[in-house]
């Protein structure tokens, strides 16, 4: 069986190598920091199951003190220059987007169909991590694809794997290090106390306002914890069952569905979403790192807004 | 109350546009401190949950494959698709993206699509080559505006599309919850009740979308107005 560990040890490697390629990057300044925090993102994935919980919290904080001293630069690796790129669109043509599509379309084949896969009663890969493991053999199937369309140099992938990587910097560890806090946050009881201060600061006497309170406070609590649902079991119990449920007598179904999507509006205003606000910023190499958030947060607050209306018309009806 | 310090120093670090690493950190290690943790817990409990979610950082094997795709011409080609298709311009073709984008996801298909697959090496490429070939060079700022807002529609079209799907997590997540609360939700009901919100959505964002072109081609003239 293909499990995730098995993709944890493909992008180690990855990592590992470009940590390699950036030492010998003589063009960047800072070749000893990059090579330095992309080898030990590449021992979280090759060791980090087998480290102990300290180790991988020292390793954190030791790819958190390179980048957060400025020790990350951008490495420079010979690529093709826009001429040879303009030549290569026109000789190759159309076929080019064949591995970039191939990248979705054998996740989602992996997903849908090799997820109920069996030999010998065995499953082909994990079914419970079917799409992250999928990923791993789409990305897999497109690089041997545009292998063999463009013909380049060994190293190349790596070299423009290495470029991109530099390109997203410290962004690259974000995600995992919001995770982290969330837990850090849970395990101090940091939910508990929101969802008191929430409940104490409450009018209770106007549907209009505790419906307010409830979409409005899941979309903040979102945007403080980076994702709906860490926030929904806080707000739902402090706001959403008590009062909407059981004192107006609103729908539990509407009021929870509605809710959530409340949430939502949030994620789409906060970098603690940094996978989906903040990486996606420096992939795009945008200067400003909130430029996502921005493009985003006039829908968001228009959504919100009509989400506190939907819910206030639709959750007492039914 | 005191554990909610961390909060306070997460949103003045990222307001102060500190390194957001150094800003996660400590916002950590004060929390786990006040909360009243042994330092050397705070920061096993850190490492755990950091290696547990390594699964977010798997995306990031795309970028070779991009990358070398880059390096034989991906987003060239892409201009040139884009520049024989007189139809398109920028708003059309994200509304395009969007639309597909919250489609598939409600039929529970959100692997197609996402930042560092689809977006980087497709949309925006293309859709800043459509208002390129339209409007002639784009100052910086609108090239920008336009790779955010590709960004956006992902997004926004995932986010608001997988919820219909039943099988989806925050449906499940939604249904256990209630369910300790004593209260049996059908997950059907939870992806129907999703849907008027889901349209708003579309609405709200593809309208947004639909304007983009006319924002575009003002500000466009306006930059280069002496």
């Amino acid at each position: 069986m293909i499990t995730l560990e098995a993709v944890y040890r493909l992008t180690g490697a990855l990592f590992a190598v470009v940590a390699v390629l950036s030492a010998l990057d003589q063009r960047n300044p800072k070749r000893w920091g990059n090579a330095l925090f992309w080898g030990l993102f590449a021992a979280s994935f090759l060791f980090g199951s087998r480290m102990s919980d300290l180790a991988n919290g020292v390793l954190v904080l030791a790819m958190v003190a390179i980048a957060g001293l400025g020790g990350l630069g951008l490495g420079r690796p010979v690529t093709t220059s826009a001429e040879e790129r303009l030549a290569s669109a026109r000789r190759v043509g159309n076929r080019l987007f064949a591995p970039a599509l191939a990248i979705p379309a054998v996740t989602l084949f992996g997903a849908l169909v090799l997820k109920t896969v069996r030999i010998g009663g065995v499953f082909l890969i994990d079914p419970k991590q079917a799409t992250v493991i999928s990923l791993g053999l789409g990305v897999l199937v497109a690089g041997a694809l545009a292998a063999l369309l463009l013909r380049p140099p060994p190293l190349a992938a790596f070299q423009e794997g290495r470029r991109l990587m530099d390109t997203v910097g410290w962004a690259a560890v974000l995600p995992q290090m919001l995770a982290a806090l969330g837990a850090v946050f849970a395990l101090a009881g940091v939910g508990g106390a929101v969802g008191a201060l929430v409940s104490h600061a409450l009018p209770v006497d106007n549907r209009l306002a505790v419906v307010c309170a409830y979409t409005f406070g899941m979309a903040l609590f979102t945007m403080i914890m980076g994702n709906g649902f860490a926030a929904f079991p806080v707000m739902t119990a402090g706001i959403g069952l008590p009062l909407i449920v059981r004192k107006f007598g609103g729908d539990p179904t509407i009021m929870a569905s509605i809710g959530m999507l409340s949430g939502f509006c949030g994620t789409l205003m906060t970098p603690m979403a940094a996978n989906f606000n903040i990486v996606p910023a420096a992939l795009l190499e945008l200067p400003d790192r909130y430029a996502v958030i921005k493009a985003q947060a006039p829908t968001a607050l228009f959504l919100l807004l009509a989400n506190t209306l939907l819910m206030y018309f639709l959750v007492f009806r039914f | 109350m005191l554990t909610l310090i961390g909060v306070l120093i997460v949103v003045a670090g990222f307001l102060a546009r500190f390194n957001p690493l150094l800003v996660v950190t400590v916002a950590a290690i004060a929390t786990g401190l006040l909360g009243g943790l042994p330092l050397d817990h705070v920061v096993a409990a850190f490492g755990k949950a950091f290696n547990d979610s390594r699964y977010v950082s798997v995306v990031f094997l795309v970028l070779p494959v991009i990358g070398l795709l880059e390096r034989g011409g991906l987003l060239e080609r892409g201009r040139m698709l884009i520049a024989g298709v007189r139809a398109a311009t920028s708003g059309r073709l994200l509304l395009l993206y969007f639309a597909l984008r919250q489609l598939s996801a409600a039929l529970g298909l959100t692997s197609l699509g996402g930042q560092a697959q689809m977006v980087r090496p497709l949309i925006a490429p293309m859709a800043q080559a459509a208002a390129e070939t339209r409007l002639g060079p784009l100052p910086d700022r609108l090239r920008f505006l336009i790779r955010a807002h590709a960004a956006a529609a992902d997004n926004v079209g995932a986010f608001f599309g997988e919820d219909i799907f039943i099988a989806f997590g925050s449906v499940l997540l939604i249904k256990g919850f209630l369910q300790q609360n004593g209260i049996e939700a059908q997950p059907l009901q939870l992806s129907v009740w999703a849907i008027p919100t889901a349209l708003t959505a579309f609405m709200i964002h593809g309208t947004r979308l639909y304007r983009l072109d006319r924002r575009l081609a003002r500000e466009a003239a306006a930059g280069t107005a002496p």
